[in-house]
């Protein structure tokens, strides 16, 4: 394959992956009597680009409560993430033998029992909670699938580690879980913001859970709120509901970039040696 | 002493193993043992969202469910979808991956680009996708339109002004399809890139002064030797796109006439806005035996190579 034909083969790829966003572009910023011409150029402003789609999408949609919401149940998931799965990988990169390969396996293997599976069983968990319709519903349920993904993931990390390390801080003194907490979490740091990065963002594209336990419009997160609100009746409100897609994509997907290499040697653990 | 203290730091060790590692394994025994328990329950029993109540009615609703013609058509769906985009996701990732092997200028932003529809949320990216095939609006019949291809009396897609990609049968189920492979082509490449290049170089070097052609290298030493590595990009691809529910709802909701319909919507429309749980429970339960199957069949698989 020359230069030229590498060039073609990687533009049209990213071509097709970044499409749809570029689309999102366009309708954010073109005036609706643009929009809805079949016989203008779809690909290009043919009149004056305008900012009332974003006006109207945060000043008069409850997006801005959408984000808000996301937001508070993407960090209340980081927090239980945390508190499960650093132990956890701690625990099963340090001390287990035989049994830690099979539980690793074991946690690999929860999702084989995907969310279509458990969404029923779990709407009537919620609804004996009394949590119908409340964002604590989510935050409950979504570390289902970032405690077995963290914890794998934060296990490679740790095993990374020497063991010399916490063995020469306990002859200087600490206890077990002291070398643990004082000198390993700090040099795991990055293995654990990798974690929070991927908690929050897994919890941000789920989608089914959250169609599920919420409908009431002020309280849903920002990947069910904007292709089940920002329409009137049938029709779509192209401009504001691309302009909705665009902004809340953008960011995490700038952010999810950075630890997309952290993220992958987590998954192809064990198949990569 | 110095005997017990060792003991002692050994014992504390093993407990301390176990405390730490309990808060994880039971949330996910109560968060997901218990509900797929309850999964079973409900599927043998008359449960509604009116009358959640447990009544034993044996394997009555997997009778109705399989007697259904809307559940036939998905499950044939649900399969066609899955191998059909896994099959060109792993030709699509196998072919970027090789070229993203390569060092080239700009390569952080096509790596970017490339990455974005797997790494934006979905639901937000099948947005717009929605809008890119709208029946009137859509840029793929305008282009289509201007190259002649579409509506002229005698342009290759027929006369009409719009192919209404949404709105036929075939042309849905292939844009499903296309959103599939969007979305998961991401992951399968950059898994495929950690396979290749795990391999070593001197390897293929060694094949290469040893006169085999590029085509022998690539059958005898890439695949074998990326193989565990496949199957784990094949796997997952294959239980997201089985399981998936976010681009058919957002996409089509089914439509048209249930054409595009698959196991884990129909659960949700059944289930969840039909208030049927036990019949909802029994259509998601279907998806298990598959991908246990699948799970099992891709472990033996990666043990396998492991040993060679």
């Amino acid at each position: 394959m020359g230069r030229g034909g590498l060039y073609s083969l990687v533009a049209g790829f990213a071509f097709f992956g970044a499409f749809p966003f570029y689309w999102m572009i366009i309708a954010t910023f073109k005036r609706d009597h643009d929009l809805f011409q079949p016989q203008n150029n779809p690909f290009m402003f043919n009149e004056p680009p305008t900012l009332d789609h974003l006006r109207l999408l945060l000043f008069d949609t409850h997006y801005l409560q959408y984000l808000w919401n996301t937001f508070c149940v993407g960090s209340a998931v980081v927090l239980i993430t945390l508190l499960a799965a650093v132990p956890a990988a701690y625990s099963l990169a340090r001390w287990a033998k035989g049994w830690g390969e099979t539980m690793g396996i074991g946690i690999f293997l929860t999702y084989l029992v995907p969310p279509t599976i458990l969404f029923i069983p779990l709407s009537r968990f919620a609804a004996a909670l009394g949590l119908q319709e409340s964002l604590w519903s989510l935050i409950l349920i979504y570390p289902t699938f970032t405690i077995p993904f963290c914890t794998w993931l934060l296990m490679g990390f740790f095993k990374t580690i020497p063991k010399d390390i916490e063995e020469q801080a306990m002859i200087d003194g600490l206890s077990r879980l002291g070398a643990m907490v004082k000198v390993i979490l700090p040099l795991g740091i990055s293995g654990i913001l990798t974690v929070v990065v991927f908690a929050f963002t897994l919890s941000m594209h789920e989608f089914i859970y959250a169609l599920t336990f919420i409908s009431v419009s002020v309280k849903k997160t920002v990947s069910i709120g904007v292709p089940t609100e920002l329409v009137r009746g049938d029709v779509f409100q192209w401009g504001p509901l691309m302009a909705g897609a665009l902004l809340a994509s953008i960011p995490v997907a700038v952010i999810y970039t950075f630890f997309l290499d952290r993220f992958i040697s987590g998954f192809t653990m064990g198949a990569v040696k | 002493m110095q005997h017990m203290k060792q003991g002692g730091i050994r014992d504390q060790a093993g407990l301390l193993a176990k405390v730490m590692i309990a808060p994880a394994i039971l949330y996910v025994v109560a968060m997901i043992g218990v509900p797929f328990f309850l999964a079973l329950m409900y599927s043998l029993s008359d449960a509604t969202t009116g009358d959640p109540n447990f009544r034993f009615v044996g394997l009555r609703n997997f009778g109705a469910a399989l007697a259904d013609p809307v559940f036939r058509l998905s499950m044939k769906n649900t399969f066609i979808f899955a191998l059909v985009s896994q099959f060109l996701v792993i030709l699509l990732s196998r072919l970027l991956a090789t070229a993203l092997m390569k060092e080239f200028r700009g390569k952080w932003l096509a790596r970017f680009l490339i990455m974005l529809p797997w790494t934006a949320p979905i639901a937000l990216g099948t947005i717009g996708w929605l809008w890119m095939l709208d029946s009137i609006f859509s840029p793929i019949d305008w282009v289509l339109r201007k190259v002649g291809l579409l509506g002229t009396m005698k342009a290759l897609f027929g006369p009409m002004q719009n192919l209404y990609w949404l709105g036929q049968p075939f042309l849905a189920m292939a844009s499903v399809i296309m959103v599939h492979v969007w979305r998961l082509l991401p992951l399968a490449t950059v898994i495929q890139l950690a396979g290749l290049s795990s391999i070593p170089k001197d390897l293929l070097e060694a094949a290469e002064v040893d006169g085999a052609s590029p085509l022998r290298r690539t059958f005898s030493i890439t695949i074998p030797l990326t193989l565990p590595i496949i199957s784990i990009a094949f796997l997952f691809g294959l239980v997201f796109t089985f399981t998936d529910v976010t681009v058919v709802y957002v996409l089509t909701r089914g439509g048209p006439v249930h054409m595009t319909q698959v196991l884990s919507t129909w659960t949700f429309f059944k289930g969840i806005e039909g208030g049927d749980l036990a019949q909802g429970a029994a259509i998601s339960l279907f998806l298990f035996p598959v991908l246990a199957g699948v799970a099992s069949l891709m472990l033996r698989m990666a043990r396998k190579s492991e040993v060679v």
